[in-house]
Parts: C-alpha cells; structure tokens; sequence
C-alpha cells in the first residue's frame, strides 16, 4: 500500500478554505503529544494555552493589543506574498520605525500636541519604508536575495536601537537603564471604550483602529484595483505581468514600500502604547509571526486580521502557560512554528490530493 | 511471429476522461505505421503506454506474440523499444557523447562510445560530430542526437513524436531517408505526425484515432490529404479562403535595423531585421524555431525595450522605446506563442484575463484605478461568442480550457480591438484543425480591412495559408520579404538554414 500525491485539474477552493483549519487541528494534536510527554496532562494545558485567554474582560483587551501589530504586518506580508516578494525582514522594519518615531519625544520632550502624534506616526511609516527600502534597491539593482537580505538587516537594526538606547538616547534620568524617557499625553496612543464597565470593561488603542483600517483598504485595492490585479498577476504568472505592461522592479519596490511601511507603523505603534519607550526589546517577534499570519490568513487582508487573533492568543497563552503550567513561554515559539510547517504542507492539498493506493498495484503516475 | 506490437483493447482512464476507450493497434517489423488524430484523440497517451511512462486501466499489450507488463520506459528499451520525444531532454552544456552516455545503462568506456557514435550516425545518414557540445548545435542536430542515442540500443521498434516540426524541408527529407533504411532492415517505426502529406509519403499503414478510439486504418498512399483530414476530424473542414492583396497599402508597421542583444547564454541575438508590414497584408516569418522568433516577438511587443526609438515605427510613430502597453495604445495587439502563462494567466478567469492585455487601452475596463468586473465579462462573453469558443462553464479558469478554445479566446481577445498592427508568435501551435482554420481566416479577414498583421510561425503550410509576403529568419537575421507565390518550399528551406545571413564584416547584397 501506497500514500500517493496525485495532482487536481483545477484549485481546489474547498481545500484552500480547510487546510488552515486542518493546520491547527493538526497543532493542537502535536501541541498535546508534546505537553504529555512532558507529564503534564493534555487537555487542562491546552485549555490553558489556547481557552483561558478568552475567559477575561482583561486578556480579551491583551488580545487586541498583541493582535494590532500582526494584523498590520501580517496583511502587508501577504499582498507581498502574493506578488511573490518576499520580505522576511518586518522585524527589522518594525524596529525602524520605532527608532524614528521616537526621535520626536527624544529630541522634543516638551512637544505635546496632536501634531506630535501623527509626526510620530507618519516617521514610524517612514522608518519602516526606507529600512524595506534596501532590500527592494539590492534586489531591483543586483538581482539580490530579497529573503536573505531583508531578513539579515533585521539582525543590524536591532543593533542600532540597542547602542541608541545604551548611548546617544539614553534616558539621563533613568538610572542607567537602557531606554529612553518614558513617552507620555500625546507621545502615546489614544484608547476608546468599546464596552462599557458594565460589560467588561474593553478599552482599545488607535493602533487596532489603524489596523482595521489598513485591513479594510488593502482588501479594496487586491479585489478591485488596477493595483491589486496587477500584483496578483505577478504573483501567479510573472512573465504575463510583463506582456501585460507592468513592471517587476515598480512591484518590487510597492510591496517592500508598502509591507515595510506598515511594519514601521506597527512599531511605533507598540512603543506609543504597551511599551511606552524605546529600550532593546520592543516586540516578541511580531515581525516574524507576521509571516504565519499572511499564510494563515490564506495572504488575504480580511484573513489576516483573523489570523492575527488565532496567532496573538498563543502569545498570551504562552504567558498564562508561564504562569500556570510553570513551562517556559518559549512553547509559544513552539506552536508558532509547528503551526507554520503544518498550514505549508497542508496547503500541497489545494493542487494535490492525497490517494491511497492498492495493495501491490501499479501506481497511477497521471499524465505527464 | 505475424506482428511485432499488438495492443489489444487497451482502455486508459483519466479520472472521468477516457482518454484511450478500446483502442486496438497492430504493428508489423519493418513498418512505417502512421499515428493520426487531432489534438487530445489519444495519440500521445497510447504511446506513453507503449513507451512505459503510463499503465494502461484496461486491456493488453502483446510483444513479438507474448502478452507483456511495460512497467516503465527502462522496461520498455529493455524489450526494445525506443522513442524520440518532441521536446528533447538534452543538456546544453555538454558535448554529443556524453549526452548519450548519461542515457547509457551500466558503465561505458568513453573512447568506445564515442567511436559507436561516429560509426552508427554516419551508417544511417545523421552526420553529428561526438566532441560537439549541444548548445551550439541546431535543432536538427539535436534531434539526430535523440535518435543516435536510441539507435545505439538497436531498437526492435522505434516511436517519434512529431519529428518534423522542427526541421526545414532539407533536414526532414533526410530524416525520411534514415527512416526508410530503418524499416528495411527490420525496424519497425511508429510515426506521429499532423503532416498528412508526409504521411502519405512515408508510412506503409495508418491508425486514425478521434476521441480516443480508432476510427480507421488505412493505406496512406491511397489515401488523399482531405480524405486522412477528414477521417481525423469526422468532417469537412472549412477551407481558409485568401483574396491575395497588391501590396499598395501604407506601412503600419515598421522595423528598421533592428538590433536586440541576447539576454542569456543560449538565447539569440537580433541583428539588423529590417521589414515592413503595409495596411491590407499578412506578412510572415518562416523559421526553425530558436532561430529568434521569440527575442523577435518581445522586441516587436515592447516587452524588451529596443535601443533606438526608430527601429520600430507604428503608424508613422517612432516607438522603440515604449513598452507594450504604449504599443498597444497605438493601435497594436499582440499574441505570443505560449498561451498558459503569457498570453493568458491559468488560474484567472476569462474575464480577468481580458483585463490582462485591455486595461490600459480599453476605457470600460478600468476608471479611475478601478477594475470594472462588468465590462470585463461583457468583452469576454463577446469574444466567447464571436470565436465560439467552447467552455464547461460560464466564465471558466483560462486553465481549464483546451489548447485549441484557449488560443480561439487569446485570439479573440486581441481582434475584437480592432487593432491596426496585429503581431502574432505561432498562431495554431498544438490547435486542432477546425480552430486552426477559423483562427487563420481571422487573420486574414483582420488584414483585409486594412490592417497589417504580422505571423511569425514554424508551420509552412500555415505560412502558405495566410502569407502574402514570406521572410525567414535563421540565426537572428531576418531575409527579404518575398511574394509568396515567388518562393517554393525548397527556397524556404535554403533561407531557413541560412543561405541569407551576412557573415560579420561583410555587407554583401542579401540573399
């Protein structure tokens, strides 16, 4: 008997829309084997894990706040993907655009109006662009690796923040601990109730605004622009893109533009809001689990706002696990992983299906 | 022993395709035995079965009398069959001899096959050198390679796919020679071909398959051309009609010393093609293909910037320098030679697909950046109905089309723009004979209403069928434009292998 791949006539739509899903049945069932091998009982640590942080008004609003930031990279990654760019540096461009939006409240502490707020908005976009921005010139001008590229000079930004903060920004009040001043009024992001007290409360940030913002305008430009057609042509069939006029080095530097603009939007948004300063640090990899949420979100923008939910609970379930399981938060590093490896092999369903084949007979090889 | 091959009711099964239903098929040793049928009729995937590379859902092969399992091609050249594929697996950057070492089984002494080599390609006539590397031989050689290689294993039965498409008229008749010596001394050769008047000349017997089963065989020499055609198709087929032109019309498209560096290590370079294609005529380029048709169809398209803006002139209009998009806002249409994947994207459907080559020059399609879903599908159900093409379902995937409706939609996609300069790469490569024959008639229909259409194509009889003036193109140089009634078969052959090219350093007056 034989497990055999055979491939489909056509996309299988269905498949496309499961394979996410058996993705993270598939996870879980790991995630459970790994949990009993550890003595522990599988059922209680994976309520923990992925249940408990849905039980609280608390960590619901943790929720928002660990999915902002991955639904802002995670939706540009994916038109990114799709247009087969591939910006595996968001970490970087996040980090970017930290460092530049916080040079306002650095150098100008005393500034505090509205005009700081969006200053530092619009800087943290610009960091993100013109850190995305190298990769896409090295690609365009050398036919560089854009995956090894980008992907390296996350490693050099993160660098630059750390000898910032430890030297020329230094907060001198701050006892020597490596960070700025703490940023404050209208260096921080503005909450909104959503619930009232009665019913939780639930407070959220501009940046989950901003987020379902992005959301909403990257999914009208993929489904009804010009622009959108044209990076899903160069996505699929890259040399009908250029029978049809449009130019590989302009998609090149548009995704990386556009993804690394919303990494850097993301980064200044995290250090306007839960972390208050710029210090080494800043963010437990959303940059990278950016990546699982495009491909979880099938690199759609609506799918990845989606999927930033499913990927911001295993970050706080790896808290609560710290806490109440007494393992390492690293498992959520874990899951994040094995739920990667699982959606790219369940997604060969989509162009194959899996056969069976009889015992001792020849094998179908399909047609050539 | 009466047959060498038999296949007895053989029946292969593609999910729900039967793509063979019954078919049965006897070859005798020492025969030239025709494979006809238009494209999708099951020629390929009966081969594939003689060949090893598929298992048959039903029925039985016998050899010389003995029913047998050819379980995959190594079984397959075990018993002694060999095949000459259309698409040769060669590697470029290797000489002659080793190529056919790697298809070698067990170990081989290098100095001894070359010599073998030498020896069995000068006995059947295909001269080849076995030091040459692969890359700087012509397509011709490169096929005598294939059949070398399988002629070194001394083939019982020798299967070739459509050997001729490649060849100019010269090569294939040399091809027949070594094909006659092969079946008198035993040899038995299948021959798939769309060329029915090679076939007529060449095969001893004739198996005719429509949708998968055999729906004749023949004695081809008795046969007329129209007589097989008509077998293959189950009908008439429309004859392409062409009132020739005088030729007076004013030149709508122009190339002037066009000049393209090649882009790669195997790829062509244009030197000086120089042509005009005038309103009212079809003008086409004869070729062995990788002779720089396809730098040529890019270069003209504005898919690879030229470096001067008059080496091409649309309508007047220096344009070298603008992309294709400029070219078509002019008035241009373009249809390239692979339909999945440049002419048209697969996973798309049709109605995307009309946005791939219209939105920059069609205003219902695109307002403000906005892709208009609606006037898509209304130009792609017009073309649909225009160029009756056939589909399961309403606006299908390009992918799901068959080759012959895909280019009829690819096609009609361009002509119902009405352009002034049409320029096509290969308009019927792989279509079957009823879309081949109303794609040629659009052609010439679009010419007589005062465009200028350009055909780039391998196919001479097409060329014959449409052209009102021939060029040919062989190592990146294009020939004069000729009349077509000026130039015979034999002519065409001579430029094909280059009797016009100006060697470097000279200037002499062209062929």
């Amino acid at each position: 008997m034989r497990l055999v791949l055979e491939k489909r006539g056509e996309r299988s739509h269905r498949m496309a829309l499961l394979s996410p899903l058996i993705a993270i049945a598939l996870t879980l069932i790991t995630g459970g084997i790994i949990f009993a091998l550890k003595g522990l009982n599988p059922f209680a640590a994976l309520y923990v894990y992925f249940v408990e942080p849905l039980t609280t008004s608390w960590s619901i609003e943790q929720l928002f706040i660990k999915a902002t930031p991955l639904a802002l990279i995670g939706a540009g990654l994916g038109v990114s993907y799709l247009a087969n760019v591939w910006n595996i540096g968001a970490e970087g461009q996040l980090t970017a655009g930290a460092i530049l939006g916080s040079a306002i409240p650095v150098f100008f502490p005393e500034m505090q109006t509205l005009l700081t707020l969006l200053l530092m908005l619009g800087l943290g976009v610009i960091g993100g662009m013109v850190f995305a921005a190298i990769p896409a010139f090295l690609k365009n001008r050398f036919s560089a690796n854009e995956i090894l590229t980008s992907l390296m000079l996350v490693y050099v930004v993160q660098l630059i923040l750390d000898w910032l903060v430890r030297g020329p920004w230094r907060d001198p009040k701050g006892y020597n601990f490596p960070k700025t001043i703490s940023f404050s009024g209208w260096q921080t992001l503005p909450s909104f109730e959503v619930l009232p007290p009665s019913m939780g409360p639930l407070y959220v940030n501009l940046g989950a605004v901003l987020a379902v913002l992005v959301v909403v305008a990257l999914a009208f430009m993929m489904g009804r622009t010009l622009k959108g057609f044209e990076l899903r042509v160069q996505g699929v069939a890259p040399r009908a893109g250029r029978f049809a006029g449009f130019s590989r080095e302009k998609t090149v530097w548009f995704c990386f533009l556009l993804s690394g603009g919303l990494a850097g939007l993301a980064g200044i948004c995290e250090v306007m809001s839960t972390v208050g300063q710029l210090q080494p640090g800043i963010s437990p990899g959303y940059g990278f689990t950016a990546i699982i949420v495009a491909f979880l979100g099938r690199l759609n923008p609506v799918g990845a706002l989606v999927a930033a939910f499913a990927l911001a609970i295993s970050y706080l379930g790896g808290e609560s696990a710290q806490v109440a399981l007494g393992i390492s938060d690293k498992t959520a590093r874990v899951f994040q992983g094995i739920l990667l490896f699982y959606i790219l092999a369940c997604d060969s369903l989509i162009l194959y299906r899996l056969r069976i084949t009889g015992l001792g007979g020849k094998v179908a090889e399909g047609r050539a | 022993m009466e047959y060498l091959l038999e296949a007895l009711d053989v029946t292969k099964i593609f999910g729900t395709l039967k793509a063979n239903d019954g078919v049965t098929l006897q070859v005798k040793p020492g025969e030239i035995h025709a494979f006809l049928g238009e494209n999708g009729a099951g020629k390929s995937t009966l081969v594939k079965m003689i060949y090893g590379a598929l298992q048959p859902t039903a029925g039985e092969f016998r050899w010389m009398g003995k029913t047998v399992t050819i379980a995959s091609p190594a079984a397959a050249r075990r018993l002694g069959i060999g095949m000459v594929f259309q698409h040769f697996s060669l590697f470029d950057a290797l000489s002659v001899a080793e190529n056919i070492a790697l298809a070698m089984p067990g170990t081989f002494d290098m100095k001894k096959l070359s010599g073998r080599i030498a020896r069995v390609s000068k006995e059947y006539g295909l001269p080849l050198e076995p030091t040459a590397i692969v890359a700087d031989l012509s397509v011709g050689e490169r096929q005598r390679i294939e059949i070398v290689r399988c002629l070194l294993q001394e083939p019982k039965l020798l299967i070739m796919d459509e050997p001729t498409a490649v060849l100019t008229p010269q090569e294939a008749d040399q091809l027949f020679l070594t094909l006659a010596r092969l079946a008198k001394e035993g040899c038995a050769v299948i021959y798939i071909s769309h060329r029915l008047e090679e076939v007529k000349r060449l095969c001893h017997n004739a198996t005719i398959l429509r949708h998968g089963k055999v729906v004749a065989n023949v004695d081809p020499t008795k046969e007329t051309a129209s007589s097989l055609a008509k077998l293959m198709v189950g009908g008439d087929i429309h004859v392409v009609r062409a009132a020739r032109k005088d030729g007076k019309g004013d030149v709508r498209l122009k190339l002037d010393h066009l000049k393209l560096q090649a882009d790669g290590p195997f790829a062509v370079e244009l030197k000086n093609v120089t042509l005009d294609v005038k309103a009212g005529e079809v003008v086409a380029i004869a070729g062995v293909a990788g002779n720089g048709q396809s730098e040529l169809f890019d270069a003209v398209s504005g898919e690879r910037a030229l470096a001067k803006d008059s080496m091409l002139v649309i309508d007047g209009k220096p344009m070298g320098h603008d992309g294709v998009n400029a070219r078509r806002n002019a008035g241009a249409a373009f249809v390239p030679e692979e339909r999945l994947g440049h002419g048209a994207v697969p996973g798309f459907r049709l109605s995307e697909n009309v946005i791939l080559t219209r939105h920059s020059s069609d205003q219902k399609l695109v307002k403000s950046g906005m892709v208009q879903k609606g006037g898509a599908a209304g130009v792609s159900e017009r073309v649909i109905k225009e160029y009756d093409v056939r589909k399961g379902k309403p606006d299908p995937e390009a992918r799901a089309l068959s080759g012959g409706n895909l280019q009829k939609f690819v096609m009609g996609r361009e002509l119902d723009r009405k352009p002034g300069v049409l320029v096509v790469n290969q308009p019927t490569w792989g279509v079957d004979a009823g879309a081949s024959a109303t794609i040629r008639q659009a052609i010439i229909d679009l010419a007589r209403q005062g465009s200028a259409v350009l055909v780039i194509s391998q196919d001479l009889d097409e060329i014959f069928e449409v052209a009102d003036r021939i060029a040919v193109i062989s190592r990146g140089q294009l020939s004069e434009a000729f009349p077509a009634g000026d130039l015979s078969a034999e002519k065409i052959g001579l430029l094909m292998a280059g009797s016009h090219e100006v060697r470097e350093g000279h200037h002499a007056a062209r062929a």
